[in-house]
């Protein structure tokens, strides 16, 4: 009797705590949908009186977010694509491939995770400009096409796989390319939906490198644009609550769609340390 | 016209993805195939397929990855003045070291990392803990408390911006509840000790100042997720026996956590602190999208990262940026080795 009682206190406790999480994320939502004299009144009211449908349809009238949306996602989309490519192909080399050199390259590829990327922010800026990339979606996109860490996450995957299957395509006539195209690649599906999916979110949410790269407006990503819009002159605060429930949306709606991948993706960086 | 194209090579990938092209891409592949088998010798071995699939990570890492930090330790030994470039050794690293800003940034990413790691570890630990426990709804709940390390860092602080806004503001709202005065939270330049020791004047400027304590509280939020999600992983990499078997001989639940749980865990704990450590070093995002510009009121808010930042798009000192930046890598560097050989030891392995 004692123990269900402790059990249901320690779920009590852990559903407030839940609600405690959630709560910006309703706040959020039911700002968004107030008037603007409602959000900015210091007599706080839970509930909008009046859901304000309009406002969104106003939030994509006060700045270009159509336009922040169709940047973030076609940089996000390339760079996700790219990222799953290039991961897949040089995982694959680390795993399957004998060269010379390929520890010591797998070293350097790895060491690269470990460096900060405050040091690396004014150089690459300062190439990106050289290559006359400033303001273009090539310098949002290309630096983001490898990393080390996916590259690795696909390099334990293929690792798993049984030699015989490739063996067995070696009998067949297929070499390492078709291979890899065809047969190991789609054996490895986990581990590249969670590349994907990283690959995704960490171009979607990224700030400090597009606010560096990109100064037009038409060239700004959502994240760039929110926080202009959030600094401009007068700025309407159930707005402000409407744009980021939007830009939110497409990375929760993605989580929840993707929740296992995403949980293993936490935990595949857990597993390198 | 830049726009379509991209869009259309967007497009154009997504469609190629799923579709299994076994006929002008497989014949493609097989004819590459081929050549590449024909270079391959006894003593090299697979030296050209490993080429071409290494080719483009290889030029990325080595362009945005390796090659920068050569540059930057080169730059810094450079003063820019418009396109002039004119050698001043080590000056850039001198001036940081006399700059009262720098050792006020190095302050703040200090409070900032004593302030949200402890707390962080702690809270998620005693979640993950709990969680672990419960029988239904745990899948739901790990759910919740993984969301907010999901969202953009820049549309959450948004939220948290509004909730602390000093007129309209819910953190307001509370404190008149309980009759408390009301507070500026991210303009308040005074710090958090003034305001606890009931505003002692000595204390003003003392320690972290509220809109950073703000900040903190944000990245609490905010990070938590990540480290429950990782904590019940190690959760459940633990023998159920040895905390059964220490239950039947009479110990209580906190002694079985202290004694059996915490130890087996230790490795879990040690990671988690030196990718959060690394981490914290580097936080920018929740700054910059909290405080607007990411120095705050008074400058309080800005941490290293910040004033490289500042340094380098406000002020183009591109020079004296990288000077800084190296600087704080090399603390970074230097403090991961430290935790490394200082606690790695003494973690409990199986």
């Amino acid at each position: 009797m004692k123990r269900i009682g402790a059990k249901t206190a320690l779920a009590i406790a852990l559903a407030l705590g839940g609600a405690v999480t959630m709560f910006p994320f309703a706040w959020m939502v039911l700002t968004a949908f107030k008037t603007n004299t409602e959000a900015m009144s210091p007599t706080i009211s839970l509930f909008p009186a009046q859901w304000q449908w309009h406002n969104f349809a106003d939030t994509f009238r006060a700045a270009p977010f159509g336009v922040y949306f169709f940047n973030s996602f076609v940089v996000a989309v390339i760079v996700t694509v790219a990222v799953m490519l290039t991961s897949l192909m040089a995982g694959y080399a680390f795993a399957r491939l004998e060269f010379p050199g390929r520890r010591v390259l797998f070293a350097m590829f790895l060491a690269t995770m470990m460096v900060p990327f405050e040091i690396a922010l004014i150089p690459n800026f300062v190439l990106i400009r050289s290559l006359g990339w400033y303001n273009t979606y090539a310098a949002l996109i290309v630096p983001w096409c490898a990393n080390a860490f996916s590259i690795f996450l696909a390099r334990q995957a293929f690792m798993r796989l049984p030699s015989d299957y490739f063996d067995a395509a070696r009998v067949d006539g297929c070499g390492h390319l078709r291979f890899l195209a065809w047969v190991a690649a789609p054996l490895v599906k986990p581990a590249v939906v969670t590349v994907a999916l990283f690959a995704f979110l960490g171009s979607y949410n990224s700030l400090i490198w597009p606010l560096v790269v990109t100064s037009e407006e038409n060239m700004r990503v959502v994240q760039v644009g929110l926080t202009v819009f959030s600094g401009a002159e007068g700025v309407e605060i159930n707005l402000l609550m409407c744009a980021s429930t939007i830009v939110i949306l497409p990375t929760v709606a993605l989580y929840f769609a993707a929740q296992r991948n995403f949980l293993e993706g936490a935990l595949g960086s857990g597993i390198k340390g | 016209m830049a726009k379509g194209i991209v869009l259309g090579i967007a497009v154009v990938l997504v469609l190629l993805l799923p579709c299994r092209a076994t006929g002008p891409v497989d014949a493609l592949l097989a004819a590459a195939d081929n050549a590449l088998d024909r270079l391959r010798t006894r003593k090299r071995k697979d030296w050209a397929v490993a080429a071409v699939l290494l080719a483009p990570s290889i030029v990325i890492l080595g362009a945005f990855g390796v090659a920068p930090i050569v540059a930057a330790v080169y730059m810094s030994l450079f003063a820019s003045k418009g396109l002039a470039k004119s050698f001043v050794g080590l000056d850039h690293y001198a001036a940081a070291l006399r700059d009262p800003a720098f050792w006020q940034s190095a302050a703040t990413t200090i409070y900032y990392v004593a302030g949200t790691i402890p707390a962080t570890l702690t809270l998620s630990f005693l979640v993950a803990l709990c969680l672990f426990r419960l029988v239904r709804g745990r899948g739901l709940l790990r759910t919740v408390y993984f969301l907010p390390y999901v969202t953009s860092t820049v549309a959450a602080a948004m939220v948290w911006r509004i909730i602390f806004h000093p007129r309209s503001g819910l953190a307001n709202a509370l404190l008149a509840w309980f009759g408390f005065e009301p507070k500026s939270w991210l303009l308040e330049a005074r710090g958090l000790l003034f305001f606890l020791t009931g505003e002692q004047e000595t204390l003003m400027t003392v320690g972290p100042s509220l809109a950073l304590c703000c900040v903190i509280l944000f990245d609490i939020w905010h990070s938590s997720g990540f480290m429950i999600v990782v904590f019940l992983a190690g959760l459940s990499a633990i023998p159920r026996e040895l905390e059964e078997s220490a239950r039947l001989d009479g110990a209580n639940v906190f002694q079985a956590t202290w004694r059996i749980t915490l130890p087996l865990l230790s490795p879990t704990i040690f990671f988690l602190a030196i990718i959060s450590v690394i981490r914290a070093f580097q936080a920018f995002s929740s700054f910059y999208a909290l405080t607007g510009n990411g120095r705050g009121p008074l400058d309080t808010t800005q941490n290293l990262t910040v004033y490289i930042f500042s340094n380098f798009y406000e002020y183009g000192r591109l020079g004296y940026g990288t000077a800084v930046a190296a600087m704080l890598c090399l603390g970074i560097v230097t403090l991961t080795l430290i935790q490394w050989r200082a606690v790695g030891r003494r973690v409990h392995y199986e």
